[in-house]
């Protein structure tokens, strides 16, 4: 055994499992990127349904009778939240992506970026409701 | 000379879906998941089957379902393959393959259905 | 009659390679004052209690960017955490997370050094200048571009929480291009942006890896626009 201290290097690399669970602010994060299944999963749902409509009447109500299924309302629930949570965190990290934005020589907020992107949902929700709203009655 | 990553493109369609997603994602899931199905008027009658081939039909409706099945799928591929890394799960060619490859087939499926749906 | 000293209880990782084969954690029992920061808590063991203790430190007052380590699990300057603040302890210590472990709470950070020195981190003019023609002349927009970011002082407390090229005197953006452009560069950025919540100096380090990202695919796209790539 080497005794003389400070001559012997071994370098100790610690171990990365787990390494998100370790800290609330990593746990937030992977939440944030679980979000993505959902998006996922809607986006194989409406395939399904563009496939559905392709091969005629009968498939597509085949597709609307499981969209009425109480497993998919429960499912659509949850979608909807995580979908949510997407909007909310995806806003939140928006302002750390852009360039530096001046208006009128001040540096515009983040905070400013974020609340930007909360109305543009606001109003693209209220647009497409509407839409919707328009197309059924015609 | 360090090879040039592709991640650029990847990167555009992630953003691209991300960003349509979180503007349209909660109204497009509440409309078909949930008022739609529950019959909620007047919103009942909105997928019928002759109101929704119109909309496919329409190169405007095309336009729009095609973006946002695609653009959702290759966000949900880029974030989900690289939370595999964060995982801990060694990402290789096969991950890259499984994860962008479904959203190329997502693609490739949901053109074919809404040229099939005619004009 | 004196006042008994309030005691708070310090948990080191210890780590000794000539004598572990593993990192322990060894615990103090640190008599405290409400202006004490950690790092005065760690000189209080080195002094009375264990001097074979190792840690860095240099200015003790959150600019040279030496005492970075984990507390509680949390990159910080200890220089800058009050023991009055993790009360009622212990107060768990260790070394700067994602760096191998020299001795204690020294970290290795070659990694670092090596990584800074590639991207060039100094001003290459875009045109050189003589004494004479005195200095570069900025306005407060172009300042404010990089300012923030030129505020690092290298703690690398936002490489243990992990999971930069504005400023216009800088000529240099082809030769770090190269990097930035590369899997290794910035596109193993996930956008988490706990660096920049880590960071002492508020140099939102999460914004400046993601301009580059922008940065990085003009050039992506933009280089077959002109021979040598984006300028500008």
């Amino acid at each position: 055994m080497n005794h003389k201290a400070g001559t012997v290097r071994r370098p100790y690399v610690r171990p990365m499992q787990g390494w998100w669970r370790r800290d609330p602010f990593f746990v937030r994060y992977m939440v944030r990127e679980v979000t993505a299944v959902a998006v996922a999963l809607y986006a194989l749902i409406l395939m399904g349904g563009v496939v559905c409509l392709a091969q005629g009447v009968l498939a597509w109500n085949l597709w609307l009778a499981a969209m009425r299924s109480p497993w998919s309302l429960l499912l659509h629930g949850v979608l909807l939240y995580a979908m949510f949570v997407h909007a909310k965190s995806w806003f939140e990290i928006m302002p750390k992506t852009m360039p530096m934005m001046f208006v009128g020589g001040q540096r515009v907020a983040g905070s400013t970026i974020t609340r930007c992107g909360w109305a543009a949902t606001a109003l693209v929700s209220v647009g497409v409701l509407g839409l919707a709203c328009w197309w059924a009655v015609r | 000379m360090r090879k040039r990553s592709n991640a650029p493109v990847f990167w555009l369609l992630f953003g691209a879906g991300g960003m349509l997603s979180a503007l349209f994602g909660m109204a497009l899931v509440f409309i078909t998941g949930i008022v739609v199905p529950l019959g909620v008027e007047p919103y009942g009658d909105l997928m019928s089957y002759s109101r929704m081939v119109r909309f496919a039909q329409n190169w405007l409706g095309k336009g729009f379902i095609f973006a946002i099945v695609a653009l959702f799928a290759w966000h949900a591929a880029h974030r989900i393959y690289h939370s595999l890394h964060d995982l801990g799960v060694h990402t290789g060619a096969l991950a890259k393959l499984a994860c962008y490859g479904g959203a190329l087939v997502v693609t490739a499926v949901t053109a074919i259905a809404l040229l099939s749906v005619g004009f | 009659m004196p006042e008994a000293r309030k005691t708070i209880e310090i948990r080191v990782m210890r780590y000794r390679p000539e004598q572990d084969d593993a990192p322990v954690w060894q615990s103090y029992q640190v008599p405290y004052t409400d202006d004490m920061s950690v790092l005065q808590g760690l000189q209080y063991i080195k002094d009375e209690l264990d001097g074979t203790l190792s840690f860095r430190w240099s200015c003790r007052m959150a600019i040279c960017g030496s005492c970075g380590m984990m507390v509680n699990g949390q990159p910080k300057l200890s220089c800058q955490t009050f023991l009055r603040h993790l009360l009622p302890g212990p107060v768990r210590i260790e070394g700067l997370a994602h760096f191998p472990i020299e001795r204690d709470l020294v970290v290795n950070v070659e990694g670092f050094i090596e990584k800074l020195e590639g991207i060039k981190p100094y001003i290459i003019p875009k045109q050189q200048r003589t004494l004479a023609q005195g200095e570069h002349l900025q306005t407060p927009a172009q300042l404010e571009q990089f300012e923030q970011f030129s505020s690092c002082i290298n703690c690398m407390l936002c490489y243990a929480a992990h999971r930069y090229n504005a400023d216009s005197r800088d000529g240099g953006r082809e030769q770090r291009m190269e990097i930035m452009n590369a899997e290794e560069g910035v596109w193993g950025c996930t956008a988490v942006g706990y660096c920049s919540e880590v960071c002492p100096k508020h140099v939102d380090p999460a914004n400046a890896v993601n301009q580059n990202k922008v940065n990085s695919a003009k050039d992506y796209f933009l280089r077959f626009l002109s021979p040598k790539g984006m300028h500008e």
